[in-house]
């Protein structure tokens, strides 16, 4: 037996091509802006107020500003146009890349696979992600780690700045390490490995607790996505802007 | 108050079809299934509908209205402008028998290819006394009604045919789901997901849980946490080792 014969591709009627236009041109504009800010290589470090950008944390090469290096410089000076950033830049662009949410959002914005729900896809195979290179996004976790240890960085690092008093670029640093924290423990890899992948939740109240309210988290997952995402770059772009003179930090206290 | 909607019902059989236009009286507070049924009593007395109980709770309406996934007898008028040409169209993925009737033999096929709940052999009637917190995961996923509309969205058979015997399908992936999550299940479901029912293939675009009528969070609840567990057995080098080291099985 063969499946009704229509020939659209989808009889939708509302605007279904929004979203994934929307999520397109966000990650474009934000991936422009990232890359830009990578290998600019500079304004990245407030000497005045201990302002370092999440975007350059940790500074771990020889070229890096030594007071913006908290953990000292571990790799000699990159060659050519790299720049300290492209050290990090990995784990966090594979936790982001890795990341369930993600996940969904590009397979439909960048790859339309499926580009909405019930609007048929370009694509005369698909295999999912049962082979190579798709199949990597099961390392989701080790992202998971790995940008968890870069998140206690940036937490180190706002809290080092209040060192020099308070302005807003202390709150700025501080609003987003906690959207990150929030980001990052609602990612659905941590709701598993903190109780997830129990069968037994009345052996383990702890874990069942700690799973309880990282599901609280988790159903927020991709407004905490984006919002992370966000504020990131806003958060690098004040760092950037103080650092080079552009605007002066609003003090609060000396 | 009464008006005159504009209807595209599509008709035909396996030997072609399309869609039809139709003007049917729409009176307050009714469903797209009310529609249909007077469509029926007034103009195409032959109109092949599948339904039953018109409350959302036995699946059998699923159908596309304006190209969307939905239940004919949850879809109120009311989300309509007056003036919208609505779409009736039968479910796409599913091969069709008559009208807006499909052929959906395939999730029973599926159905079976899932084995059955295994408690331990030992295990004595009444020995165990199961604590909420323990099946409340399993649970929501006991709240489906198996109308395939899940299976009807997921773009890995409707998009693909030819997955259609390796993919089991978001509703049957839950399945496996909730017997892994079951404390009391002995049968050992990880690799089967991936190498049987086909848990690869899914992308976690999440249509199976932007359609679902019984607002089941599919993707989050029972197809991430299976992918995480398959990740755990077969992808993750570390629990290998600890594994090979503890001489865990």
């Amino acid at each position: 037996m063969a499946r009704a014969e229509i020939a659209a591709r989808t009889l939708r009627t509302d605007r279904w091509w929004l979203p994934p236009l929307t999520t397109f041109v966000g990650l474009l504009l934000i991936s422009i802006y990232a890359a830009f800010r990578t290998f600019q290589g500079d304004y990245y470090w407030v000497d005045q107020y201990h302002y370092l950008t999440p975007m350059y944390s940790p500074c771990l090469t020889e070229e890096c500003i030594p007071a913006a290096s908290h953990f000292g410089q571990w790799f000699p000076a990159l060659p050519g146009f790299l720049t300290p950033p492209l050290l990090i830049i990995p784990f966090l662009l594979g936790f982001r890349i890795t990341c369930y949410y993600y996940r969904k959002a590009y397979y439909r914005a960048a790859w339309a696979s499926p580009p909405a729900c019930a609007v048929a896809e370009p694509h005369s195979k698909y295999t999912g992600e049962t082979r190579f290179p798709l199949i990597a996004q099961n390392l989701h976790r080790y992202f998971f780690y790995a940008a968890s240890l870069l998140l206690l960085i940036n937490i180190y690092d706002a809290l080092l700045a209040f060192g020099t008093g308070v302005g807003l670029g202390n709150i700025i640093l501080l609003v987003n390490v906690g959207l990150l924290a929030a980001y990052t423990l609602s990612c659905h890899s941590c709701r598993h490995i903190a109780g997830g992948r129990l069968k037994h939740f009345s052996k383990h109240p702890v874990r069942y607790w700690a799973w309880t309210q990282i599901s609280k988290l988790n159903n927020r997952h991709m407004q905490l996505a984006w919002a992370s995402l966000i504020f990131v770059c806003l958060t690098d772009l004040y760092v950037a802007l103080v650092a080079s003179g552009t605007i002066s930090d609003l003090r609060f206290i000396n | 108050m009464s008006y005159q909607g504009k209807f595209r019902v599509w008709r035909g059989d396996d030997s072609g079809g399309g869609l039809e236009d139709f003007t049917v009286e729409v009176n307050e507070g009714e469903v797209v299934l009310d529609i249909i049924h007077r469509l029926q009593a007034t103009q195409a007395p032959d109109l092949a509908v599948r339904w039953n109980c018109k409350a959302g709770k036995c699946g059998s309406c699923s159908a596309e209205i304006n190209g969307r996934p939905r239940l004919l007898c949850m879809t109120r008028m009311s989300i309509f402008q007056e003036s919208e040409t609505i779409t009736v169209t039968p479910m796409r993925t599913f091969p069709i028998i008559r009208d807006l009737v499909t052929d959906v033999s395939f999730n029973y096929t599926k159905a079976r290819e899932v084995p059955s709940f295994a408690p331990p052999k030992d295990l004595a009637p009444g020995e165990y006394r199961m604590q909420q917190v323990d099946v409340e995961r399993s649970q929501e996923f006991r709240k489906c009604i198996e109308c395939f509309l899940c299976q009807n969205t997921c773009h890995v058979v409707r998009d693909h045919e030819e997955n259609k015997e390796a993919f089991s399908g978001p509703r049957f992936l839950m399945r496996v789901a909730e017997l892994e999550m079951h404390p009391l299940d002995t049968a050992d479901r990880v690799d089967q997901a991936q190498d049987e029912h086909g848990l690869g293939l899914c992308n976690i675009t999440k249509c199976c849980t932007e359609v679902c009528p019984e607002h089941i969070h599919i993707t989050d609840n029972a197809l991430i946490p299976m992918k995480e567990r398959v990740a755990d057995r077969k992808y993750d080098p570390i629990v290998w080792l600890g594994n090979k080291l503890f001489k865990r099985s």
